[in-house]
């Protein structure tokens, strides 16, 4: 469990990370935590020529509160966020979901920008972001944009990003007045990867319901509420429609099953949360 | 002898054992104290094997392991790996087969086992060569270079399926898959069932699972050319019976094997006992070498292939009368032990082999031992060491008996337990229960444990339609072991030509130097039970000194510290065994000390007592001097000893109980010296949405004896809680059903947190044992073994299953409980039955499909589809194809999904061709990542404006990819073959209609891109 050899770049600047990027593209990895990438370099899952750690660029370090989003550094800790005093007022979902992101000491480490451009389909803040219509912002040395989270991710492990771009941030629309949310997941151990997660949204005419770990991204479908008295059938569609994928720890059936069984709960917490 | 009469538990009510609270005493020894070692421990000042700092030159070894369950090993190649700079050497099974011999197996069956796999591999893991270079990264690097060619084998998984007619053969030279079997009958069973009420059946099946240490393996040998002598520091834990079998494979006498271990463990469990074929080969690579050598085993090798235990089969039966006792026993028990026997295997299956009939006084019993080999890791020692495998069959089957006869489950386990006033007891098969009161413990452990609450808490939870059980589990649990059990195996005519073998020794050594501070060494290594402390207690005891007086070093030193084959820390042989040992040691220089004082204070030895660093006169507390000057005449002062006395202070004791005799001529065997008693209760709930199981509550009561420190004592039983939970609900090794390892992180092998952790009640009496100086049993090993089947119990009675699967997973009661989908996926990747998902657990086949529309004319498609140069545009990633035949190729292929990428060696062949409809595309890939085979069916239609591309495929996945990215690996498989027909449409549908040329100017750029 010792990575192969790499070269190990650590740019002050992002303008220097894009430069790297821009030299090495698909030959270089970002690290921002490594809680994530360190493993699999151990575990020679990832091969690559060169290492970009991002984390000590100042510039990336920022949480940054707009009028309509809580926009967080690429270099921004997971545990940054969550001792965020007023988190549950700005962003509730995300202090709902960050506690189930990994173990308290991996959050020490852990950067919510890495989580979400490493793409895992059981993670819970590609969920969250997904499931608020967050941003995820990208820079390179041509320019910078800004992408939708359902464009971002584009499946397992796979997302929009060029290899010569950064993400720089990600973008989580602030909680609306009236709004309410939910989460719930299920993982053998707490900290575990999620085998299902659930994140809802309750707004004034629809409910958002998010779901992660069943297919190769989160899926979101919005409920108008006129139809919530039909949301067993509609359920029940959707987790058919999603299929689930095998593991050792859980058939695709018993995924489908639990998203049945957990939607209305975590339904009815973002409804008794909303005004 | 005949079983006594039952007389009730009340009866016996006034002779109650000791309660622990109950004991006033100024001796350490008994209480609570904290431990010595915790302080360097708890402040990251421990002494661990990777801590001692490895000598100059010394070469960093990795050891390339087979990727496969079975094959014969056709070529390797090391010159790619010796060349790159850095790399000292590579070990390959011939070196070893050269330089050693293989391990002695404890059966008279060919299954020779070297260091390093030669000329075939038997499970995934098996180390196949050695890499020795400059640093672990170089070593490793160079591991990715060794090209070894292997001829893949069909691999069983399945212990049943070893044994059918016709099962591959994990060694050819052995006629079966069954290496041993032996029937036992004790009384007349035969008869029992025949004049029984009723007989009720049960068959369960026990996982495979480890307790895992936090430290893995390591290491560091040196080889002496000028004797010939190795000198190898290793975290080994003993049984020491092992030392010969290193010596042996080595070629070397036993003095010629210097094995030490270090000061301190990060855990042992039983597994560290599995260094050992590591101790020899690394000791081979430092010969070879001629350079010291160091190895570390690094997680994935340790969840590899370091060790586990066995897993087993066991169908039980018993004879019961309407009124719930039981009177005889049959079982089949078939233990799976890998692939191949390590000493001192088949241990699990004959270490309780006496106490077959556990808690209860059954005085017919018939016992099937068979023990089978499996293309999986080797089994070897862990804690609980075949008493979690019995229990779960014993204890299910109470359970089971209950509800056949249609009775409370306390009222049989109470109609049959061993009696009060019974002991010492002989059970049916020859252990010596030696103190105990079975049925009071049932008494306090119901009645200050709060039965009554519990069942409220139940009913309350059913009457809410809530799935609520509460479990029972009554164990006896063994202690320091026997050392000629093993010998169980085979018949007594053999074991008469073989000689006797029998007994266990204890060694312990007290030195006084002349500052009078007492050190200690004994024949332990250390793995963390707080040895150390008890060891100081035992020795205050007797001496009247502090704690801080006594010095415990437990670095073992085979050439220069006192040892014997049973030697080690294992069994719970410390309370029975060694603590005695080091109780007599110290006793005799307290009776040297005794006379020396009482020669210079003038009073008789026997007026002389030892108190708070004093040694003084009994009579005349003021006549005293002081224990160090005492000790200091020994040293300073021979003429001043009293006639006849040999100066110096060093006494060794020895310890071997004369109950420990070797198997009767009818095979009755008294396994252990000592036997406590557990009685577990829980309750359980699980959760009707997700299917999880919470521990609501857990009482466990124990009787071990005089407890020598509480404090210790209440650690160890938590600690064996928590891995008996494991197993309960977590831990398993698993392979799917072709042999590959699924379980290769602690991502996928789950070993509980403290979160995952409930409280528990622990409650204890003391019967002393009759037969040992200190009255204590071991006690770290009982709730491994009743934990697990009190969980399963509890799950039972909450959901009325007779089948409960180890670990009991949600997916797997899931799997039991639900009914049918009301709305199945349209596509029928999953499966849609609890009984086709229970079947298919084992099977790895990652299957799907898929459609592609294409806007090309379907006779276009099916060339393209022909054409190796579309094929080698199309294929995601890949380098370089070959045509190796009619639509068959061999290719170069960069495989990957998101950052996770290998190069791969890939063969695709097309057949079942049927022109323009359908065909057939199969093939494999190869790597260091891993490997994959499987096929898929292609059909083609002609639709509206081009055609339809629809596949299914069904794959296997093997190798590192399958072990480590278990969770990833389906929606890898699903992404990299769409990947592969959205190129593939991508690239025709763009032309449809177009002329040719397009088509070729685009295939010809594409072939030019860089790759």
């Amino acid at each position: 469990m010792k990575p192969r050899p790499f070269t190990y770049l650590r740019p002050d600047t992002v303008a220097e990370a894009a430069e790297a990027l821009s030299e090495w593209k698909e030959a270089a990895r970002v690290m921002a935590g490594g809680q994530t990438l360190i493993a699999m370099l151990n575990l020679r899952l990832v091969d690559c020529e060169a290492i970009v750690d991002i984390s000590r660029v100042p510039e990336l370090s920022a949480i940054t509160r707009t009028k309509t989003h809580l926009e967080i550094g690429a270099a921004v800790t997971q545990n940054r966020v969550l001792s965020r005093p007023e988190l549950a007022q700005e962003v509730p979902l995300l202090a709902k979901a960050l506690p189930w992101v990994g173990h308290f000491q991996t959050r020490n480490k852990g950067t919510v920008c890495g989580s979400i451009a490493h793409a895992d389909p059981s993670s819970e803040l590609p969920l969250s972001l997904a499931l608020l219509g967050g941003e995820v912002v990208l820079r390179s040395t041509r320019g910078t944009r800004v992408l939708k989270a359902a464009e971002f991710q584009r499946g397992l492990l796979s997302t929009a990003r060029e290899p010569d771009e950064l993400v720089t941030a990600v973008r989580f629309p602030l909680g609306a007045k009236g709004e309410g949310t939910g989460f719930r997941e299920v993982a053998r151990r707490h900290g575990d990867f999620a085998i299902v997660s659930l994140a809802a949204r309750a707004r004034a005419d629809a409910i958002d319901l998010g779901i992660g770990g069943v297919a190769d991204r989160p899926a979101v479908r919005t409920i108008p509420r006129a139809d919530l008295s039909r949301l067993d059938d509609i359920v029940d569609a959707l987790a058919a429609e999603l299929g689930g994928f095998e593991d050792i720890h859980a058939t695709a059936r018993y995924r489908r099953d639990l998203v049945r069984r957990l939607a209305r709960p975590v339904i009815d917490e973002a409804l008794s949360c909303s005004a | 002898m005949s079983a006594p009469a039952i007389r009730s538990a009340q009866a016996e009510a006034p002779s109650r054992p000791p309660r622990a609270k109950d004991r006033q005493s100024s001796s350490p020894l008994g209480q609570p104290i904290p431990r010595k070692e915790d302080e360097a421990l708890l402040r990251g000042r421990g002494r661990y094997a990777d801590d001692v700092p490895a000598p100059a030159g010394t070469l960093h070894a990795y050891v390339v392991r087979s990727p496969i369950p079975h094959g014969l090993i056709r070529r390797i190649d090391v010159s790619r790996a010796l060349a790159l700079p850095g790399v000292h050497a590579v070990l390959t099974g011939e070196d070893v087969a050269r330089l050693s011999d293989p391990f002695l197996v404890a059966l008279k069956q060919p299954i020779p086992q070297w260091t390093l796999a030669v000329e075939r591999v038997r499970f995934v893991g098996e180390p196949v060569a050695l890499v020795l270079a400059e640093d672990r990264y170089i070593a490793e690097d160079a591991s990715e270079l060794v090209d070894i060619a292997y001829e893949p084998l069909p691999a069983i998984v399945d212990p049943e399926e070893a044994v059918a007619e016709g099962a591959p053969l994990v060694h050819p030279d052995c006629k079966s898959n069954e290496v041993s079997r032996r029937d036992f009958t004790y009384g007349d069973p035969d008869k029992a069932f025949a004049e029984a009420d009723k007989v009720v059946k049960l068959r369960v099946d026990y996982p495979r699972n480890s307790f895992m240490p936090m430290e893995c393996f390591v290491v560091v040998a040196q080889f002496r050319p000028s004797d010939g002598s190795f000198d190898v520091l290793a975290n080994f834990q003993g049984p020491f019976s092992a030392h010969p079998v290193m010596a042996r494979a080595l070629r070397v006498s036993g003095a010629k094997l210097r094995l030490r271990t270090p000061a301190d463990s990060g855990g042992s469990f039983g597994i560290k006992l599995s260094v050992f074929p590591f101790v020899v080969l690394m000791g081979l690579a430092a010969r070879i070498s001629g350079r010291p050598v160091k190895w570390v085993e690094d997680r994935y090798e340790h969840l590899l292939a370091a060790s586990s235990g066995p897993n087993r089969v066991t169908h039980i039966e018993a004879a019961v009368k309407n009124d719930g006792r039981i009177t005889a026993l049959r079982m089949d028990q078939m233990e799976d032990y890998g692939a191949f026997l390590r000493a001192p295997m088949p241990g699990p299956l004959y270490r309780m082999h006496g106490a077959t009939t556990g808690a209860y006084d059954v005085p017919n019993l018939y016992v099937v031992n068979r023990v089978v080999l499996t293309n999986k890791a080797p089994a070897a020692l862990i804690r609980g060491f075949g008493g979690p495998q019995l229990y779960l069959g014993l204890e299910r089957l109470v359970q089971r008996i209950a509800l056949a006869l249609d009775m409370d489950v306390l009222d049989v386990i109470r109609k049959n337990l061993v009696p009060s006033g019974a002991f010492p007891y002989r059970a049916a098969a020859g252990a010596l229960y030696d103190s105990g009161d079975y049925p009071l413990c049932v008494d306090i452990a119901t009645g200050e444990g709060r039965l009554e609450d519990l069942k409220r808490r139940r009913d309350a939870a059913r009457a809410k339609g809530r799935h609520y059980g509460i479990g029972f589990a009554a164990v006896v649990e063994p202690s320091m072991s026997n050392m000629g059990y093993l010998s169980t195996m085979i018949p007594a005519s053999a074991r008469e030509r073989a000689g006797p073998k029998n007994g266990a020794v204890s060694l312990a050594t007290v030195n006084v130097d002349p500052l009078g501070t007492v050190s200690v060494t004994a024949d332990l290594t250390v793995q963390g039970q707080g040895h150390e402390t008890v060891i100081s207690q035992i020795v205050c005891d007797q001496l009247g000194l502090k704690m801080d007086d006594v010095v415990v070093n437990l670095e073992m030193d085979t050439v220069k510290d006192q040892w014997s084959i049973a030697a080690g820390t294992y069994s719970c042989r410390f309370s029975p065994g060694t603590a005695v040992a080091v109780h007599h040691a110290a006793g005799a220089i307290r009776d040297k000390l005794a006379r020396i004082a009482a020669n210079q204070l003038n009073v008789l030895p026997e007026d002389i007592e030892f108190v708070d660093g004093m040694i003084r006169s009994k009579t005349n507390p003021d006549n005293g001097l002081a224990f160090a000057r005492v000790a200091g005449t020994a040293h300073w002062s021979p003429v001043m000893l009293p006639d006849g006395m040999a100066p110096g202070l060093r006494e060794t004791a020895t310890w071997a109980p004369p109950e420990l005799e070797p198997p009767s001529g009818d095979d009755r065997i008294n396994t252990s010296l000592a036997y406590g008693f557990v009685f577990d209760m829980c309750g359980v709930e699980i959760d009707p949405d997700t299917w999880e199981v919470r521990v609501d509550r857990y009482v466990s009561m124990h009787d071990a004896g005089r407890l020598l420190n509480p404090l210790i004592a209440e650690g160890q039983i938590r600690g064996a809680f928590v891995q008996g939970l494991a197993t309960a609900l977590y831990e398993e090794f698993r392979y799917d059903d072709k042999g590959g390892f699924l379980t290769g992180t602690l991502a996928d092998y789950l070993i509980p947190t403290v979160t995952e952790v409930p409280e528990i009640e622990l409650l204890h009496i003391e019967s002393p044992s009759p037969f040992t100086a200190l009255g204590a049993k071991g006690l770290a090993e009982g709730n491994c073994m009743s934990t697990p089947v009190c969980i399963a119990n509890a799950v039972a009675d909450a959901l009325g299953i007779e089948h409960v699967p180890l670990p009991v997973t949600p997916m797997r009661l899931h799997a039991l409980m639900a009914g049918p989908e009301k709305t199945p996926p349209r596509q029928a990747k999953a499966t849609s039955t609890a009984a086709t998902a229970a079947k298919r657990e084992g099977a790895r086949e990652l299957t799907g499909s898929g459609a592609v529309t294409i806007g090309a004319p379907v006779a276009q498609v099916w060339r393209a589809l022909l054409d190796p140069e579309n094929l080698k545009a199309t294929i995601p990633g890949c380098h370089a194809l070959d045509v190796v035949g009619e639509n068959d190729y061999r290719a170069e292929v960069s495989l990957g999904v998101g950052p996770v990428k290998g190069r791969f060696r890939a063969e695709v062949r097309l057949s079942d061709l049927d022109p323009e409809r359908s065909g057939r595309l199969s093939g494999g890939i190869t790597g260091p990542l891993g490997d994959a085979s499987g096929a898929g069916m292609l059909r083609l239609e002609p639709i509206e404006g081009g055609t339809r591309i629809s596949y299914d495929y069904e794959v296997a996945v093997g190798g590192r990819a399958a072990a480590i990215g278990g969770r990833l690996l389906d929606g890898a498989a699903d992404l990299v073959i769409r990947q592969f027909f959205e190129r593939f449409a991508s690239r025709l549908g763009a032309s449809s209609g177009a002329p040719s040329a397009s088509w070729w100017n685009r295939l010809t750029s594409a072939l030019r891109k860089p790759q």
